[in-house]
């Protein structure tokens, strides 16, 4: 899938990647998860869009401290995750300590939304067989 | 284009159990209410030392009751205020979320407790009030710290604990297990709290 540009990212525009998460009957009767959101199918990102969506916002801190993570790799990951329009990000001061907020948009909500209910249309698929 | 994936479907099925699995663990834990504030449990634990001091000085029960309801309104006030501002601080909500669940675990117990002094008090048994307001407060941050960090159940067990011993001590020790519970632990676990969970 082409990876959208920064500047449809930055508009929300998802649509292409997290619109179909049916899941599809292939050949062979095997049921193979379509369209997966690759955008939050990474544990790590999953994890942050997890995190948000029990809280209001969370700082830089305490999602690298929820999820163990390094500086470089929360920041890597949180960036994707603004690009792609499903967080919002804050900067700003704590008295004069430089403080980092994210906050679950509602397009990275529908987006969770969405991947559960594939996950679980895959487990139920499995079960009916 | 889409990405598929033909791994065999039971395959398929226990990794989005994992994943699901993933991502109620990470709701869980992300959900815990963070906003208990050292700072107000070391208010709290101030406000109990000072009655537990104050109580041998007053004669009466009725008059020592009320020392100590005016102790809990006090630091229940110190509390509030201290949780509300470290929630403030670092976005939570108090009317929502983990503080919603704090607040209605913790409350049972305490509510229970408030009965039980007035069934105890109208029944003349002065002796228990102790005890059993250790018992009850130490359930009800037994009860609210299940949704919290791991320090406020175990203050709320050593509680429980101080207060289950102070039903069978004679009643001359009573206020020093008071003292113990609503002011040394306080004091001990608000400075831990305080060092260790942001305040």
């Amino acid at each position: 899938m082409a990876r959208p540009t920064s500047s449809a990212a930055r508009r929300g525009d998802h649509k292409a990647r997290a619109a179909a998460p049916a899941l599809v009957p292939v050949l062979g009767g095997e049921p193979v998860p379509a369209a997966l959101d690759k955008l939050i199918h990474d544990r790590v990102r999953l994890g942050i869009i997890s995190a948000l969506a029990v809280n209001d916002r969370l700082s830089f801190t305490d999602l690298r401290d929820l999820l163990a993570l390094t500086d470089g790799n929360l920041s890597v990951h949180a960036r994707k995750l603004e690009e792609g329009g499903y967080v919002t990000c804050q900067k700003g001061f704590d008295g004069r300590v430089p403080k980092t907020e994210y906050r679950l948009t509602a397009a990275g909500k529908r987006a969770l939304e969405r991947y559960l209910g594939h996950m679980e249309a895959l487990i139920e698929a499995t079960r009916a067989r | 284009m889409p990405r598929t994936d033909t791994r065999p479907a039971a395959a398929l099925a226990d990794h989005a159990a994992d994943q699901l699995a993933f991502i109620r663990d990470t709701m869980v834990r992300a959900g815990r209410f963070t906003a208990v504030s050292g700072a107000g449990m070391f208010g709290t634990g101030i406000i109990g030392t000072g009655a537990a001091l104050l109580t041998p000085h007053i004669a009466s029960p009725a008059q020592q009751l009320t020392l100590w309801l005016a102790a809990a309104a006090a630091a229940i006030a110190v509390s509030m205020t201290a949780v509300a501002r470290k929630a403030r601080r670092s976005g939570q909500s108090l009317r929502a979320g983990p503080a919603r669940t704090f607040a209605l675990a913790f409350a049972p117990a305490l509510a229970a407790g408030a009965l039980l002094t007035a069934a105890l008090v109208f029944n003349g048994a002065w002796s228990l009030l102790p005890g059993m307001w250790l018992v009850c407060y130490g359930a009800a941050v037994v009860s609210g710290g299940a949704f919290s960090v791991r320090a406020v159940p175990v203050l709320g067990t050593v509680l429980v604990g101080l207060g289950a011993v102070t039903l069978f001590l004679p009643a001359a020790a009573h206020v020093w297990m008071l003292g113990i519970g609503f002011g040394g632990a306080h004091l001990l676990f608000g400075v831990f709290i305080a060092r260790y969970h942001g305040g």
